[in-house]
């Protein structure tokens, strides 16, 4: 069983740095989702402790997982598009022209924010093709998003 | 109420080319006089009818003998009884002058004006609102003709942008005027430098048109009897013109009316006349009766005979007869929403009319559609009929044919009918590089007529069979009806050039017809492989894709058959996507990622290493042909 992949793609990963946001968003939604069924305890039957326990088995296992998702995650700039691969369960490879770009955003989350990191997302026409690149060094991802506008700029098309 | 600044308004309603001319010159003008009357008429018939009602009873009994009954629960009466009538009749004129003023003033504060890259209108009373629209992005232009509106001789046009809330609206226009403005507008959309050809000037007056311009076949062109056909129908005796010279006073107006009402829903000067869709009544009313609503309405009615039966309860019966009492309207309103339907190419765009009562007329420019679905709802595969849906950048207010949205292009049709519309919308099928061939070389032959706008026009003529057309046309109709059928390619070229495309286009229509019934290998498609079926039980032999020159084919379905064109340079993005499931079968989906709408160009489990593939080819193909895609001005001469 090989794995589907792009041939001969040299894929640039975001920083391992990511895997910090994406651990402490996973916790803490996995702990506000746990405590949300604390109440039901109160119902007294064994099932409620285990639906806890669910929750938070699945917050651990999801957790212990991030780091090989961050590394599956991998940016190329080719010579007309984008290439951008995520997930290792749930693959998904998307190519965006530069041509197609409409507006590119960098987005700094507080966590991200300190870690020196930000989030690039790249907007077309297409709502199904709104592609993020989380994890961007900070400088790395300034100099990302004025080269692409650059590119978008030279290969401008239409709708 | 004709406005001395601008002239625009004046003469209510009697189209004069002059108006036009005036309509676009750059400055700002208003709206039709009478928009106020027709903006406010439904209040006013709201008003109206709530009198009525109150005032039946009492009118009636006033000419039945036996006199009146005291009856409390008439207010007519009462108000009458205690001498207000007056007052009540002083309070309706107030709020109906209410109405009307302020539909007035709104009026007064509404002006557009049509520029070389833009059109802007302003507008509001207190919130003033300003808003451009650049030309060259326009996605269709839409002219409604309301019932009310089509007695004063107005219409609606709106200009489609993309985006939510992104169109141009101007309420109302004088009817023969906004075919007009609509004409000029697309032609400076279009960037074509000289008038396509000049706005009829008097009657039906016959423009010269050289007889034997060779003509262009990449799109457009249908089987030539079908076209020598529409051509003959407009030479016929007592086809009603539009155009006809002004009569003066009430009796020329109330017949000119009459002839605008009677007109065919085309335009004569746009395109040929005659749709190249007949939608004959018999199938309209087979199609909507056999359509899925149909489904559900029975399965209503079992669901009630049931209960009733079995339980001995009514409650199902009262929840339910109401929408299956009401179902009837739906069907009604389906149909003479779709009565009319007419489909033609013009020189500007694909152009889409119906409506029976009421009108709807809409132009998409080339380039506009993002993807195109034909597909078989169950209950029409005896028949072999297709429906026909489009993505379309733009949100439109207005509803499309059979009361749908408006991105149902075709309601119904047979393979043939399916086959003409294709051609008509997706000229990119016959490939980039064959258009650009031939207009290159279209363009080194035509230049010596260039000077002559109307022999420019008219040599783009319809037909891809270049001798019924120049047999049949030009003597009987004169250089204005047949000056628009093609688009993309604006001229004529030499015949070998068109051999070539003819050639193309030929083998990529088969192609798309073969993609509507085939399964397998059949029509060059890529299929999914055997091990597919745990995922498409029945349609995995048909579940596949192919490339065809300017277009990616995605044929799905066995049961629900539906064929997906999305053409290549309006791909946005391409996506590919393998799940846990897919991956241990060796499986993947791809995504043709367009703009929003009702279709969503996916093709799932195709083997791994084909959908490789073809994420491969269509990302790299989309690009190239992004790159050389020229529609956004679609009839501006590449230098």
């Amino acid at each position: 069983m090989d794995r589907l992949d792009i041939p001969d793609a040299q894929w640039t990963r975001v920083s391992p740095r990511y895997v910090w946001p994406e651990l402490i968003g996973y916790v803490v939604t996995g702990l506000i989702v746990a405590a949300a069924t604390v109440p039901l305890w109160f119902i007294g039957q064994w099932w409620t402790y285990a639906i806890t326990a669910a929750v938070v088995l699945v917050t651990i296992v999801v957790a212990a997982l991030t780091p090989r998702r961050v590394r599956a995650i991998g940016y190329q700039l080719r010579e007309d598009d984008l290439l951008l691969r995520k997930g290792i369960l749930y693959l998904r490879v998307v190519a965006v022209p530069y041509g197609r770009m409409q507006l590119i955003d960098i987005n700094r989350g507080p966590v991200v924010r300190a870690l020196g990191l930000s989030d690039l997302k790249f907007v077309t026409a297409a709502a199904a093709s709104a592609v993020t690149i989380p994890g961007v060094p900070a400088d790395e991802a300034e100099r990302l998003r004025d080269r692409l506008v650059e590119l978008a700029e030279s290969r401008r098309a239409g709708l | 109420m004709s406005d001395p600044r601008t002239g625009a308004d004046g003469g209510g309603g009697r189209p004069a080319p002059p108006d036009v001319a005036a309509l676009t010159d750059g400055e700002w003008h208003r709206l039709h006089p009478a928009t106020p009357l027709l903006k406010g008429g439904i209040a006013l018939a709201a008003v109206l009818v709530i009198l009525f009602n109150n005032a039946r009873e009492y009118v009636v009994e006033l000419f039945v003998p036996g006199g009146r009954r005291g009856d409390e629960g008439d207010p007519f009466g009462y108000v009458v009884d205690q001498g207000w009538l007056g007052l009540l009749l002083l309070a309706v004129v107030v709020v109906i002058a209410l109405f009307v003023g302020g539909f007035w003033l709104s009026w007064r504060m509404h002006t557009f004006r049509v520029g070389d890259d833009v059109v802007e209108v302003r507008s509001g009373i207190v919130f003033r609102t300003n808003r451009r629209a650049r030309l060259d992005r326009i996605q269709g232009i839409n002219i409604q003709r309301p019932l009310l509106a089509r007695v004063f001789g107005a219409a609606k046009l709106e200009v489609n942008q993309a985006g939510q809330d992104a169109n141009v609206n101007l309420a109302y226009l004088r009817s023969a005027s906004a075919d007009d403005l609509r004409r000029e507008i697309l032609r400076r959309a279009g960037g074509a430098q000289q008038p396509h050809a000049p706005a009829p000037s008097a009657a039906g007056a016959p423009v010269d048109a050289p007889v034997d311009a060779p003509v262009d076949a990449t799109a457009g062109g249908t089987d030539g009897a079908t076209h020598a056909a529409a051509v003959a129908g407009t030479a016929g005796p007592g086809h009603p013109d539009v155009h006809a010279p002004h009569r003066q006073g009430f009796g020329g107006l109330v017949e000119q009316r009459a002839n605008e009402f009677l007109a065919p829903e085309l335009d004569p000067d746009e395109a040929p006349p005659q749709s190249v869709v007949a939608l004959s009544p018999g199938r309209l009313i087979g199609s909507t009766v056999l359509s899925g609503y149909t489904l559900f309405l029975l399965a209503a009615v079992v669901a009630i005979v049931i209960s009733v039966v079995t339980t001995g309860e009514w409650f199902l019966l009262f929840v339910l007869l109401p929408a299956v009492l009401g179902s009837g309207g739906f069907y009604v309103n389906r149909i003479t929403k779709s009565l009319r339907y007419t489909i033609a190419g013009t020189r500007d765009g694909v152009r889409i009319g119906y409506g029976l009562f009421s009108t709807s007329n809409e132009t998409l420019p080339p380039g506009r559609i993002h993807s195109v679905k034909v597909s078989q709802p169950l209950l029409w595969r005896p028949f072999g009929w297709w429906d026909v849906k489009i993505n379309r950048a733009s949100r439109s207010s207005t509803k499309g044919a059979a009361g749908q949205e408006n991105t149902t292009i075709l309601p119904v049709g047979d393979e043939d009918d399916v086959r003409r519309v294709l051609e008509l919308v997706l000229p990119e099928l016959v490939g980039v590089a064959a258009v650009g061939v031939a207009t290159e070389e279209a363009r080194a032959g035509s230049t010596a007529s260039a000077d002559v706008p109307e022999a420019v026009a008219s040599a783009t003529g319809p037909a891809t069979d270049a001798s019924s057309t120049g047999d049949a046309a030009p003597p009987a109709l004169g250089g204005e009806a047949l000056g628009d059928a093609t688009f993309a390619t604006g001229e004529a070229a030499p015949p070998a050039v068109r051999d070539a495309v003819e050639a193309t286009t030929e083998h990529t229509l088969s192609l798309v017809e073969g993609g509507l019934r085939s399964s397998g290998t059949d029509g060059g498609f890529t299929v999914s492989p055997r091990r597919a079926a745990v995922l498409r039980w029945f349609s995995w032999r048909r579940n596949g894709f192919r490339t065809a020159p300017g277009a990616l084919l995605l044929r799905k379905g066995a049961i629900w058959r539906q064929l997906v064109i999305v053409p290549l340079p309006r791909v946005q993005s391409v996506g590919l996507v393998q799940g846990p499931l897919r991956r241990r079968l060796r499986l993947a989906t791809v995504h043709l990622h367009t703009v929003q709408g009702p279709i969503v160009a996916e093709i799932g489990a195709l083997d791994q290493d084909d959908a490789l593939g073809f994420f491969t080819t269509a990302g790299r193909e989309a690009v190239a042909a992004a790159h050389a895609d020229r529609t956004h001005r679609w009839s501006e001469e590449t230098p």
